[in-house]
C-alpha cells in the first residue's frame, strides 16, 4: 500500500525537482541568482493581497481545465476553449447589459447565457466531427480565428457604449447593473484572517469553480454519462460494442466543455462590469496546460491551476523586485509541463508493471501451484 | 538445395497461452514455403519470431546453418531477411522511390540524399527480380498491389534474400493474386525465398513448393505440394480428433428468439460484405457458424448487434422488430455481446474489473440506471461474476490489463451471462485461452443453453462448432453456403464447404423448423 502511494506521489515529485533545476540553470544562466528570486517569489506569495491575486487567477484557470478536461477525458481536444469563452464573456456582458432584473434573477441569467453560448460555440466543432468527420482539433482552432478575430471584433465596435465615438473601440460593451454582477466574497476572507487584502477583493467566482470541480467529479464517479464519457476516452470501440453512441456522445462532450468554458469569462466581468476593449487573453489555452499536469483529474487540477496562478502573479513580482526577468515565469510553466508528462509516462509504465507483478504474486499465493512433491 | 532457415523447438509463452509450442520449421533455398494454419494457430507468432520482433523463449533458430539470435528486426535484415506485412507502412505523401529508400537513404558527402545512386540501385534489384513500378510515382494514387508490390522492393532494396510475406493475399482482389503470384515466381527465379503466412488454401496449393501446417501451436506437418489436396491440408489444419465440447441432450425449442430474414450488409464502397442472410435462432438453440475468417461473419454478428449498418433486411428478437434500434436499445432488450477480440471491443484494460463489467449494462440493474451508476450494486455484481465463472483475480480493483486471457475472457463472459439475455453472440468466445478456461467456458456456454439462451456462435475451431452447435451454417464470401447438422459431420466436411471445395444447393430454403 505504502509502495503503491509512494509511486503514485513519485511523478509530481520528480517532474517539479526536474523543474526547479532546469529552472535554476536557466536563471544562472542569465546572470540571475536563483535563490534570490524563487525568495521574492515565495515571499510575496505569503502575503494575503497576492494569495488574493493567485486565487483571483486560479478561478478562472480552474475552470479552463475542467472545460478542456472533459474533452480530453474522451481524448477529445477542445484547443477553442479560448474562442468559446470570448464569445460567451462578449455576448453574456451585452445580454447583461440590456436587462434589467433582480439579483437573483440577474446573476443566474447572465450565465446561463454565457454556458449557452459557449457550449453551442463548441458543439458546432462536435456537430461538424459527426457529419463531416472534421478533425475537433483544426475546426476548434479555426472556431477560434472566426470567434476572435472576426465575430467578436465585429461586435465589438457595434456594441461599443458611445454609438457617437464610431471610431474608436476603447469603450467596452454597456455597463451591466449592479444587479447583475457576481459579488465579491472578501467576507469570507475575514473568517479566517484580520489581515486586510490592501483594497484587493476576492472573486465570487471561486465558489462557482469549486461547485464545478464537484460536479465535474460527481459527474464521472456517479454519473452514467461521465461512466460513458470515461468509456468512450479508454476504449471508444468496446464503449460502441456496450451500447454507447458515439456521435452523441462526442456533441454532448463537446456541448458540455463549452459550457464550462462559458463560465471563464464571469470573473472577469464581475469586475468590469462590461466586455472591456482588451479582454484577459490566453486563459484558454493556459487551461490546456493546467489540466494536463494535473491528469484532468478534478483535485490534481486544483493544485496545478494554483501553481500556474502562483507563477503567473510571480512574473509581475520578478519584474518589480526585478530578482530575474519576468520571462521566467513562462520558462517554468513550460519546463513544469514537460516535466510531468515524462513523469508521468515513466511513472505510469512502472505502475503497470506493478500491477501486473501484484496480481501474480497475489493469486499465487492463494492458489496452489499444482506442483507436489 | 540446402536448408536456408532452420528452427528447432521454437516455444513462446503469452501470459495464460502457449503460443507456439516446440515448432519446427525448414525452409529450403529458393522455394516458395507456405505456413498454414487457424487463426491463433501461431503462425504469425512464428513468422515475428523469426524476423526478429520478438524472442523465443525456447528453441534454436539457424539460417544458411549459422546458429543466430536477433533481438531486433535490424538483426534479422541484416541477415538477410525480411518481411513484408499485411498492413503496409508507405508514406502516402512521398514517392515510391523515397519510400523504398525511407530509411536506408544513400547519402553523399554533406549529408544529401543521393537519388541518383538509390534509383540505380532501385533499377538494377527491380531488373534483378523482374519487378517494375515507377520511381517518380506518388504512393498515394497506386492501387493496393501496387503498394504491396512497392513494399516488397522495399525489402529486396535492403538486401533481403528471404522474404516473409504476412497473408499477402487478404487484401487484393483476385486479379491482384494472380498479379502478386506472377511476381512471387519472378522473385524466386532471381533466386529469392520466400515464406508466406495464408490461409486459402486454394491459393497455397497454386503457389506453394511447401507447405507447413500449424495447429494450436504445434508443428503438424511439412508437406512437399505434389498430389496434396485441399482436403488433405483442411484436415490437417482443424485436426480431425473427437471433438472434445459436447452439449449432450437437445434443448431446442419451438420458441424463436432471434430471426434474421434477408439480412445484407454493404462496406463503405457500397460492396455486399454479407449478402441476403436468413437465419433463426430458437430458445435453447446453439447455431453455430462455420467460415475461413473475413467471409463476412464478423458482419453478420455486427448486423445483429447494431454497430454494422443494415442496407436491407429485418431481425427480429423475440418477435420484435430490432432492425432500426440503437445497440444500447437492442442490449436492453437482452443481447449479450461476446466480442472476437476481447482487447479491441470488450475491456477497458485500464479500468478496473468493475467497471469493465459494468460495461454494456451501465444502464441497467445493478450497475445503474438512466442517469446514475450505482457503485455498490457493480462492484457486488463483479463479486458474483468472479465467484461464479471463477475469474482468478486478487480483487475486483485491479485493472484489466493485469489478468491474464482467459480471466479477461471469463469476465466477459460472465458479464454477458449475468445479464439475463435472450440472445448471446459469441465470437470466438475461446480464442487464446488455455485450455482449463476453455473448458470453462463452454460449460457456461452449455449451461446457459441449457437454461433456455439461445446463442450465435462463431469459431474458427471447427471441433468446438461440432461439439457445441445444434446446427452448423457455413458462410462463404458473405454468403450460406451450407446449413449441417453436426451429428453427421466432420471438420473434413466443413473445411471442404469452407474453401469452397464443395457446395449445397440452396442452403436457405433447408430452414428446418421454421416458424413464420
Amino acid at each position: 500500500m505504502m509502495r503503491r502511494l509512494l509511486l503514485a506521489s513519485a511523478a509530481p515529485v520528480g517532474a517539479f525537482a526536474l523543474t526547479l533545476v532546469i529552472s535554476s540553470i536557466t536563471l544562472w544562466a542569465f546572470g540571475s541568482n536563483p535563490f534570490s528570486a524563487y525568495g521574492d517569489m515565495l515571499s510575496h506569495a505569503a502575503k494575503l493581497e497576492t494569495q488574493v491575486d493567485i486565487l483571483n487567477r486560479a478561478t478562472p484557470l480552474y475552470l479552463s481545465a475542467v472545460a478542456a478536461a472533459i474533452g480530453f477525458r474522451m481524448n477529445l481536444f477542445n484547443i477553442g476553449v479560448e474562442g468559446q469563452y470570448l464569445f460567451a464573456f462578449l455576448i453574456a456582458a451585452q445580454v447583461g447589459s440590456m436587462l434589467a432584473l433582480p439579483q437573483l434573477l440577474h446573476i443566474p441569467l447572465i450565465m446561463i447565457t454565457a454556458m449557452a453560448v459557449g457550449g453551442a460555440y463548441a458543439g458546432i466543432a462536435g456537430i461538424l466531427k459527426v457529419t463531416r468527420g472534421v478533425n475537433e482539433v483544426i475546426s476548434t482552432i479555426m472556431l477560434n480565428a472566426i470567434a476572435i478575430s472576426g465575430v467578436i471584433a465585429w461586435l465589438q465596435q457595434r456594441w461599443q457604449a458611445d454609438q457617437a465615438q464610431f471610431t474608436s473601440t476603447t469603450l467596452g460593451t454597456n455597463p451591466i447593473d449592479e444587479s447583475g454582477l457576481f459579488p465579491h466574497i472578501n467576507g469570507l476572507l475575514e473568517i479566517f484572517t484580520r489581515d486586510i487584502a490592501q483594497g484587493k477583493e476576492l472573486t465570487g467566482l471561486l465558489l462557482v469553480a469549486i461547485a464545478v470541480g464537484l460536479g465535474y467529479h460527481f459527474l464521472l464517479t456517479r454519473m452514467r454519462f461521465g461512466f460513458d464519457l470515461r468509456a468512450s476516452g479508454l476504449n471508444p470501440f468496446a464503449a460502441r460494442a456496450g451500447g454507447i453512441p458515439p456521435k452523441r456522445m462526442v456533441v454532448a462532450a463537446m456541448f458540455l466543455s463549452g459550457a464550462i468554458a462559458g463560465l471563464i469569462g464571469m470573473v472577469e466581468l464581475a469586475d468590469t462590469a462590461k466586455f472591456p476593449p482588451d479582454p484577459i487573453k490566453g486563459l484558454g489555452f493556459a487551461g490546456i496546460a493546467v489540466a494536463l499536469l494535473g491528469r484532468n483529474n478534478p483535485f490534481a487540477m486544483v493544485l496545478s491551476a494554483l501553481l500556474f496562478a502562483f507563477l503567473d502573479i510571480s512574473a509581475g513580482i520578478l519584474q518589480n523586485t526585478e530578482a530575474a526577468t519576468k520571462e521566467i515565469v513562462n520558462i517554468m510553466q513550460g519546463i513544469v509541463l514537460l516535466a510531468a508528462v515524462i513523469a508521468y509516462g515513466v511513472s505510469k509504465r512502472v505502475q503497470e508493471r506493478e500491477e501486473a507483478r501484484f496480481t501474480a504474486e497475489a493469486l499465487a499465493e492463494t492458489e496452489p501451484s499444482g506442483v507436489t512433491s | 538445395m540446402s536448408a536456408v532457415i532452420e528452427l528447432t523447438g521454437i516455444t513462446k509463452r503469452f501470459p495464460g497461452v502457449v503460443a507456439n509450442d516446440e515448432v519446427n520449421l525448414t525452409v529450403e533455398r529458393g522455394e516458395i514455403h507456405a505456413i498454414c494454419g487457424e487463426n491463433g494457430a501461431g503462425k504469425s507468432t512464428l513468422m515475428k519470431i523469426l524476423y526478429g520482433m520478438q524472442q523465443a523463449d525456447e528453441g534454436t533458430m539457424k539460417v544458411d546453418g549459422e546458429v543466430v539470435t536477433f533481438n531486433s528486426p535490424n538483426d534479422a535484415i541484416d541477415a538477410g531477411i525480411g518481411m513484408v506485412h499485411q498492413h503496409f507502412m508507405l508514406a502516402d505523401q512521398l514517392t515510391v522511390l523515397e519510400n523504398v529508400v525511407l530509411g536506408a537513404e544513400p547519402v553523399r558527402v554533406g549529408g544529401a540524399i543521393d537519388f541518383k545512386e538509390a534509383k540505380a540501385h532501385l533499377a538494377e534489384v527491380g531488373a534483378d527480380y523482374g519487378l517494375t513500378i515507377d520511381p517518380d510515382d506518388m504512393v498515394e494514387t497506386l492501387e493496393v498491389g501496387e503498394r504491396q508490390r512497392v513494399e516488397i522492393i522495399k525489402v529486396l532494396y535492403r538486401g533481403a534474400q528471404i522474404l516473409i510475406l504476412d497473408e499477402p493475399t487478404a487484401v487484393l482482389v483476385p486479379q491482384e493474386v494472380e498479379a502478386l503470384f506472377d511476381n512471387m515466381r519472378e522473385l524466386k527465379a532471381g533466386g529469392a525465398t520466400i515464406l508466406f503466412i495464408d490461409h486459402k488454401l486454394d491459393e497455397v496449393l497454386e503457389i506453394s513448393d511447401s507447405i507447413t501446417i500449424l495447429r494450436q501451436g504445434k508443428t503438424v506437418a511439412t508437406l512437399k505440394n505434389d498430389g496434396v489436396t485441399a482436403h488433405d491440408l483442411a484436415e490437417l489444419m482443424v485436426g480431425s480428433e473427437l471433438p472434445s465440447p459436447e452439449t449432450g441432450e437437445s434443448t431446442v425449442t419451438d420458441h424463436v428468439a432471434l430471426s434474421v430474414r434477408d439480412v445484407t450488409v454493404v462496406d463503405d464502397d457500397g460492396r455486399s460484405v454479407i449478402e441476403n442472410i436468413n437465419l433463426t435462432i430458437h430458445k435453447g438453440e446453439i447455431l453455430g457458424i462455420a467460415g475461413v475468417e473475413g467471409n463476412g461473419q464478423a458482419e453478420l454478428v455486427d448486423a445483429i448487434i447494431g454497430t454494422a449498418a443494415i442496407s436491407h433486411g429485418i431481425v427480429e428478437l423475440l418477435g420484435t422488430d430490432i432492425t432500426s434500434m440503437s445497440v444500447r436499445k437492442r442490449r436492453e432488450s437482452g443481447i449479450a455481446y461476446v466480442p472476437e477480440d476481447r482487447h479491441h471491443e470488450g475491456l477497458m484494460l485500464q479500468a478496473p474489473l468493475w467497471e469493465n463489467a459494468a460495461l454494456g449494462h451501465q444502464t441497467q440493474k445493478p450497475y445503474g440506471s438512466k442517469w446514475f451508476m450505482n457503485r455498490d450494486g457493480a462492484r457486488a455484481q463483479t463479486e458474483l461474476i468472479r465467484e461464479q465463472f471463477d475469474v482468478r483475480t486478487p480483487n475486483i480493483d485491479v485493472a484489466a490489463h493485469a489478468l491474464s486471457g482467459g480471466n479477461q475472457q471469463k469476465l466477459i463472459i460472465g458479464r454477458e451471462l449475468t445479464s439475463d439475455p435472450s440472445l448471446l453472440l459469441a465470437a470466438h468466445p475461446t480464442r487464446g485461452i488455455d485450455v482449463g478456461a476453455q473448458a470453462a467456458v463452454w460449460e457456461q456456454i452449455r449451461d446457459a443453453r441449457a437454461a433456455g439462451l439461445a446463442t450465435l456462435l462463431i469459431s474458427a475451431d471447427l471441433d468446438e462448432l461440432i461439439g457445441l452447435s445444434d446446427t452448423i451454417v457455413v458462410m462463404l464470401r458473405g454468403r450460406m453456403v451450407a446449413r449441417l447438422a453436426p451429428s453427421d459431420v466432420t471438420p473434413r466436411d466443413l473445411g471442404a464447404y469452407m474453401t469452397g471445395a464443395a457446395s449445397q444447393d440452396e442452403p436457405n430454403h433447408d430452414q428446418r423448423r421454421v416458424v413464420q
